[in-house]
């Protein structure tokens, strides 16, 4: 019964409604997969880096918000077709990207990428059998050097199959494989060197939303100037230091 | 239209691993999707026309067991055709996959007398592989059930008459009951290679990850719509494949059926 | 939801399966469920009545219309049901919003193309950007219908245009001897004895319905193959309920819920079987 009251809701709202104070409100749109910049957490809210840091930043900007989960691949064409207003998902600022998209100025530095694989083996990086998540900076890297990309549509499938021996190693954020590194109890381990790839990571938006990319570039500004975004930084990344 | 002839030589034969290793990244031209999408089409044919062929072989024996008297043959035959007709391909895959991963990877040697080949457990969490046989199994089931209920309604002057003339057993079976059987079965039997064929898009969404790039018509297309931001021209040129390929097959079919339906009156056709 | 669940790390197993159990992210599994099924019984009405449209668009003597139902049926048959869902919801999206920019925001000047954006203005979103994120859900579940039903409808316009064609001549023959006009022939006649032939591809149409749910993720809607893969993909210590990989589990789960679910719909639909053949002198009929 509730869901035909809200049909009916809907319905009239389709009729009715013309512009509130809808300028006011910003869809924020994440994957919430990829810990600890962005998750769902037990309550079936987003949570992490990205959710406190946004929160704030909607804040100081003036905006009220709301949180969408969308999935990795189709996250771009979903902002582009008007779904949600910004995308804040852990998102490497690269030349690719922004000749779709908008980014803000950073509001990570650039994270190196590293590797991870089973602890005690010694993966051939070069040849062997590299996981990555599909349309990520680092599914590109291993398609252009001479490693085997096998590609999944989550993070979390690329360490499962690192787990399962699919994969010799993962290719991805630093960030996001030190927490599983933490949690395996020595089942993993970094390999090789980092790579450095991609820029620092900023909020994405439509190119026609210069007024959104204006005030939130303003908000990031000032949460850099008094030191409340590295506080963060540190809180969500193991006291991980940052300067502006 | 020799850019796009190089495009024909470079990707053509990518989805197999032959050609331009590189994707195309910039300047993304029509002709780059076109020639790749339908590059990854090889592998829905593969899996559509393997599935198939090896499913009519074993859904013929899953049918003949599911319509026995003995229950020994009839239960696994039943319980077979309800687990696999009753759940979603999509979940089929998955607890496929994920099982398959559960295997540990070893190798066997297989002496074939002329030559020695090692199969490897590790080949069956690779689509070519394991979404072969997820598919392989599922149409078996659908196709089991059409046959028995073809089976069920073989009209009962047919096989009286082979009594009469003193026909038993398998000289029966293949001369009668299952021509008959076939005849009676062959519009489902299309349909169900139809859906099949469509249903290998599944693959993409399949757990079944993808290796070196080399993927089917759903991954190039998701591709393109992922480089480009624009769905709106790699899926129609996708749809538009499959339309015609599903011409092709409702053609070969309907040529097939012509040829079962001969003997038949025309009026009594189906 | 328990009161001993504020430090879920010390609890014995019993009470940790207890809590976790009943967290909000597993509640909103359960709910997941529900929409579902709500998809399904919304969709099925829906669905017949787009078979119903196709099969009289067939069967019409006026040929545009009937060009239109022949292209509609074979489209879906060339189509697979994915690939059409990977487009044809954002173009149905965009399409409303393009209609309600024009109706609502006459003077607007800029172009709706920018580049590779959509851009309308903010009173012809829809839902409207302010509007709570139940609306939105609600929005996304009303598109997937419509998806659906286009594509499952084509497929019932299939198989009532065959059924409407089995409907034996001679029974339509009669019914312009007793005098009877070609629209009452078609309610009194033709339309109850249809059902008969209708029924077996109709079934098997659910069956197919029931197990495409699974694509509802596709179409951005949060179904159980979201909240299982959600759920059940490895928790890191930064979760209150850290475990490994359950995806497993949750999908077998999601198995045994299809098993039911059809296993009940064929004996649904073996009744209603029954229902629609009696004093039908075939062999289903029991007069």
């Amino acid at each position: 019964m509730n869901f035909l009251v809200k049909i009916a809701a809907i319905a009239l709202a389709a009729t009715f409604a013309v512009n509130g104070a809808s300028a006011k409100t910003l869809r924020m749109g994440t994957e919430g997969k990829y810990p600890p910049f962005n998750f769902v957490n037990d309550n079936g809210q987003v949570d992490g880096f990205e959710r406190e840091l946004g929160d704030e930043l909607c804040k100081r900007a003036g905006y009220t918000c709301t949180w969408v989960t969308n999935d990795w691949d189709s996250i771009i064409p979903n902002l582009v077709s008007g779904n949600y207003d910004t995308i804040m998902a852990g998102m490497s600022i690269t030349p690719e990207r922004q000749k779709v998209i908008d980014f803000t100025q950073e509001y990570f530095p650039p994270d190196p990428s590293s590797y991870v694989a089973l602890a005690g083996t010694k993966p051939d990086l070069k040849k062997g059998v590299i996981a990555a998540q599909t349309s990520t900076i680092q599914a590109n890297y291993v398609a252009s050097s001479g490693a085997r990309l096998v590609e999944f549509a989550s993070a979390d499938e690329t360490i499962a199959a690192v787990k399962s021996g699919e994969a010799d190693a993962v290719l991805a954020d630093t960030g996001y494989l030190n927490d599983i590194v933490k949690a395996s109890n020595g089942e993993l381990a970094f390999v090789g060197d980092k790579v450095y790839i991609g820029g620092g990571i900023g909020m994405g938006v439509r190119k026609s939303d210069s007024e959104i990319r204006d005030k939130m570039n303003a908000a990031i500004e000032s949460m850099k100037k008094d030191g409340s975004l590295s506080k963060l930084i540190a809180k969500w990344f193991n006291g991980r230091k940052v300067t502006w | 239209m020799s850019a796009c002839a190089q495009v024909f030589s470079d990707y053509a034969l990518r989805s197999i691993g032959m050609g331009e290793r590189l994707l195309p990244k910039a300047d993304i031209s029509l002709c780059d999707q076109f020639v790749l999408i339908g590059s990854g089409l090889i592998w829905n044919i593969y899996f559509a026309v393997l599935a198939v062929f090896f499913g009519f072989f074993l859904a013929t024996a899953v049918a003949l067991a599911r319509s026995s008297n003995r229950r020994l043959l009839q239960w696994p035959a039943r319980a077979f055709i309800f687990v696999i007709r009753g759940s979603p391909l999509f979940i089929q895959f998955f607890i496929a996959y994920e099982t398959f991963v559960l295997i540990p990877k070893l190798g066997f040697d297989i002496n074939l007398g002329f030559t020695e080949i090692t199969v490897e457990t590790r080949w069956l969490t690779k689509a070519w592989l394991g979404a072969l046989i997820v598919l392989f199994l599922n149409t078996s089931a659908y196709t089991a059930q059409i046959f028995h209920g073809a089976l069920m309604s073989v009209p009962r002057g047919d096989i009286e008459a082979a009594d009469a003339i003193g026909m038993t057993g398998f000289r029966k079976f293949r001369r009668i009951v299952f021509p008959a059987m076939l005849r009676l079965a062959w519009p489902s039997y299309t349909n169900e290679a139809i859906f099949l064929f469509h249903a290998t898009t599944l693959v993409f969404f399949s757990s079944f990850p993808a290796w070196r790039q080399k993927g089917d018509a759903l991954y190039y297309a998701s591709y393109f719509a992922d480089k480009t931001f624009d769905p709106f021209i790699p899926y129609p040129i996708i749809a538009g494949y499959f339309v015609i390929f599903t011409l092709l097959v409702t053609l070969l079919f309907s040529r097939v059926g012509k040829r079962l339906n001969r003997h038949i009156p025309k009026e009594r056709r189906q | 939801m328990f009161e001993y669940c504020t430090d879920p790390s010390s609890l014995d197993s019993l009470q940790w399966w207890s809590c976790y159990l009943t967290t909000n992210k597993q509640i909103m599994f359960y709910q997941s469920f529900g929409t579902v099924l709500a998809l399904l019984l919304a969709t099925a009405p829906v669905i017949l009545l787009f078979g119903f449209g196709g099969a009289l668009a067939r069967r019409s003597r006026f040929l545009p219309l009937r060009l239109f139902g022949l292209g509609y049926t074979s489209m879906v048959r060339g189509i697979p049901d994915i690939i059409f869902f990977m487009f044809a919801l954002i173009a149905l999206d965009q399409g409303i919003e393009y209609v309600r920019h024009i109706v609502l925001c006459p003077d607007w000047t800029e172009p709706v193309r920018q580049g590779n954006d959509f851009v309308v203005c903010a009173a012809a979103k829809m839902p409207p950007n302010n509007a709570p994120q139940w609306v939105h859900e609600v929005y996304g579940f009303f598109l997937a219908l419509v998806g659906y039903s286009v594509v499952y409808g084509a497929f019932a316009a299939n198989t009532l245009f065959g059924a409407f064609q089995a409907v034996p001549h001679a029974q339509l023959e009669t019914a312009a001897a007793f005098g009877m006009s070609k629209r009452k022939a078609f309610w009194r006649i033709l339309l109850p004895q249809m059902w008969v032939y209708a029924l077996p591809g109709l079934s098997n149409l659910w069956m197919i319905l029931v197990k495409a749910t699974p694509l509802l993720f596709l179409l951005g809607v949060k179904d159980i193959v979201y909240w299982a893969n959600e759920l059940g993909g490895a928790k890191t210590a930064r979760f209150t309920y850290p475990h490994g990989d359950w995806r497993l589990g949750y999908f077998l789960v999601l198995l045994a819920f299809y098993l039911i679910l059809t296993w009940v719909s064929e004996r649904g639909f073996e009744r209603l079987n029954r229902y629609v053949s009696r004093g039908h002198a075939s062999r289903g009929g029991s007069t």
